[in-house]
């Protein structure tokens, strides 16, 4: 049965990963053309370059580096600390708090944008860098928080007091127990906040200033220009940084699921 | 007198409403390795718990070396625990997880370097200290669980069964190792176990527990051939309980009716009318047809089951009880369906409960 059908559902992987990776790779590939039209004229590192050489995105990538680690920072502060005193609190209000918690992963970004607006609006801050660490820090948080919440519900809690009954205070057993038994969950946590972060576009779109262009939002108004092979290169730099992100969650995955 | 080196007084805790621990006092000797013996359930952990400060009594005190440790957290207390699980941090190699007290004490390295050295011979792990907990073996986490809550010299060192996790050879072989460390070491132990093997086995001093508290405290030898309660009776050994009404009563001795007819020698002082309960264990008990002792009951063999060592056969009392006995020799010369008379010494089966109404249970 299996055997019969497998030339099928080989195709059929194929057929979908292909929809799925397609467009990237033609992406990826015409990041390389030497000519600057449809036209494939040879492979090139000239778009490269020239991406090198523009100083305005060169600022906006240097807007969203300051800004996913400034977020992550933040979010991995307040994610752990919630986490952890979510875990020593009744259950009852662990559930409660864990569904608040996730509304911001559900929301449509767009709501989420335009509540950012107004409401800094009404504080009459003035939008640039600050806000866009605000509203990056609240749509990042999330991501740490549920992956260490989950880290500490699966806890024996016997690790944390056979510190104490060793002699460790509370704070102590924290620093020496818990806190190494979570932070791969913190670190994967972080990294995928990281990512979620460096490409976000439509909140920062809401909540950016004139000076603090994020690089989706650089690529996004040079391609009003339509789309040159510098747009493809750099796509295709994120790229690599996302999947270099996300390659770093999985092994810390499996690192993890190892010690549990 | 021996000194006290630990008492619990009348301990209360509860659960969310539910009673766990119903009043239990006890009091150890230094040195002595006691056992808390019961079902899983019956507040043994619990007791362990409070005894380490990992959870606060309702009621009473406990009182450690002389001074009330009732609210001091765990980490003040001069005991330690080798948890259920070992709950080695997996994170750390055997030696930092041995040395973690020590270090904890700011010892000098080199200080703790020669203890942790010390503690792995003790336990025979020479050489282990650089593996990681996930790279041992069963027995070897357990051993290095001992050695890291033996590291601090503690008073009275706690064990919450310790040996659940390893199959039935390693059990034997860890309980006579257990026992001779803590005869060379002199620490007062205090063990958790369901098992009751191992606590006749390992105890000086055992705890029978059944539902938040104490049934009865004792000696192995005490709690085998003379349990004080129906609950004590039939959870170690395999005891056979009998019921009764007491006619006649003489100096030290007295004649027991379990059904009309059929009578019984007791030992102890009793008043006529007076209901009882007895135990005898099954290996206690003879047939035949020349009793002995002065009376006999007369049952119908209903079965005979060889099951290694021993023949466990099944007698059907006139009062439709069947007792179970266990004899050494392997074949019966009484066939199932025989009509034999039932017989023991009055001085082994022990009274688990009188004074009851007639009608009670």
């Amino acid at each position: 049965m299996m055997k019969k059908n497998s030339w099928r559902s080989r195709l059929f992987v194929a057929l979908v990963l292909l929809f799925n990776y397609l467009p990237i790779f033609i992406v990826v590939l015409y990041s390389f053309n030497a000519s600057k039209y449809g036209n494939w004229a040879g492979l090139s590192l000239q778009w490269y370059e020239k991406l090198m050489g523009n100083a305005q995105i060169l600022r906006s990538l240097k807007n969203s580096l300051l800004l996913a680690f400034s977020s992550c920072a933040l979010s991995i502060l307040i994610g752990t600390a919630g986490a952890v005193g979510m875990a020593r609190s009744h259950f009852r209000t662990q559930n409660l708090l864990e569904n608040v918690s996730m509304i911001p992963m559900m929301l449509p970004e767009i709501i989420l944008g335009m509540a950012y607006l107004s409401f800094f609006s009404i504080l009459k801050v003035s939008f640039g860098m600050v806000t866009l660490i605000i509203a990056h820090v609240t749509f990042c948080i999330p991501y740490i928080f549920i992956n260490v919440q989950s880290r500490l519900a699966g806890l024996d809690p016997a690790y944390v007091e056979a510190a104490r009954d060793l002699g460790a205070s509370p704070t102590r057993a924290f620093w020496d127990v818990t806190l190494p038994l979570i932070s791969p969950a913190i670190t994967s946590g972080a990294l995928l906040a990281f990512a979620m972060s460096m490409d976000d576009v439509v909140i920062s779109f809401f909540v950016t200033g004139t000076t603090s262009n994020t690089l989706p939002l650089q690529v996004y108004s040079m391609l009003k220009m339509g789309v040159t092979p510098e747009v493809n290169a750099l796509c295709t730099l994120m790229l690599l940084a996302v999947f270099a992100a996300l390659g770093l969650y999985a092994l810390l995955r499996r690192v993890l699921r190892k010690r549990a | 007198m021996p000194q006290s080196i630990l008492t619990l007084q009348n301990i209360h805790k509860s659960f969310d409403g539910a009673t766990v621990l119903d009043g239990i006092s006890l009091s150890v000797e230094a040195g002595q390795f006691v056992t808390l013996l019961g079902p899983s359930g019956c507040g043994k952990t619990t007791t362990l718990r409070i005894i380490a400060g990992l959870e606060q009594p309702d009621e009473g005190a406990v009182i450690l070396g002389g001074a009330d440790v009732t609210r001091l957290p765990p980490e003040k207390r001069a005991v330690n625990t080798v948890f259920q699980n070992y709950a080695l941090f997996p994170h750390m190699n055997v030696h930092r997880n041995i040395a973690y007290s020590l270090r904890l004490r700011r010892e000098k390295k080199d200080v703790i370097d020669k203890r942790v050295e010390e503690l792995l011979s003790i336990v025979q792990l020479e050489g282990y200290g650089r593996r990681m907990p996930a790279q041992l073996s069963g027995g070897q986490r357990q051993r290095v669980a001992i050695a890291r809550a033996l590291a601090c010299d503690p008073q009275l060192l706690l064990l919450d069964e310790p040996l659940g996790a390893l199959d039935l050879q390693l059990r034997r072989q860890m309980q006579v190792e257990l026992k001779a460390l803590q005869q060379k070491l002199g620490i007062t132990f205090i063990y958790i176990t369901h098992d009751q093997e191992e606590a006749l086995n390992m105890s000086d001093l055992i705890a029978v527990m059944n539902g938040g508290r104490f049934e009865q405290i004792g000696s192995p030898e005490d709690i085998y051939e003379r349990p004080a309660t129906r609950f004590a009776a039939q959870f170690i050994g395999q005891s056979n309980i009998l019921e009764g009404t007491v006619k006649q009563a003489m100096e030290g001795r007295a004649q027991v009716e379990l059904c009309p007819g059929n009578f019984v020698t007791v030992n102890g002082d009793f008043a006529p009318g007076e209901r009882i309960a007895l135990s005898v264990r099954a290996e206690r008990i003879d047939y035949g047809n020349a009793a002995q002792y002065g009376f006999h009951l007369t049952g119908a063999i209903k079965l005979h089951s060889y099951i290694g060592g021993v023949l466990r056969t099944t007698i059907t009392l006139p009062t439709g009880q069947e007792l179970l006995i266990t004899g050494a020799n392997p074949v019966s010369t009484y066939p199932a369906g025989c009509t034999v008379q039932v017989f023991w010494d009055p001085a082994v089966a022990a009274v688990v409960e009188r004074g009851r109404a007639q009608g009670a249970r």
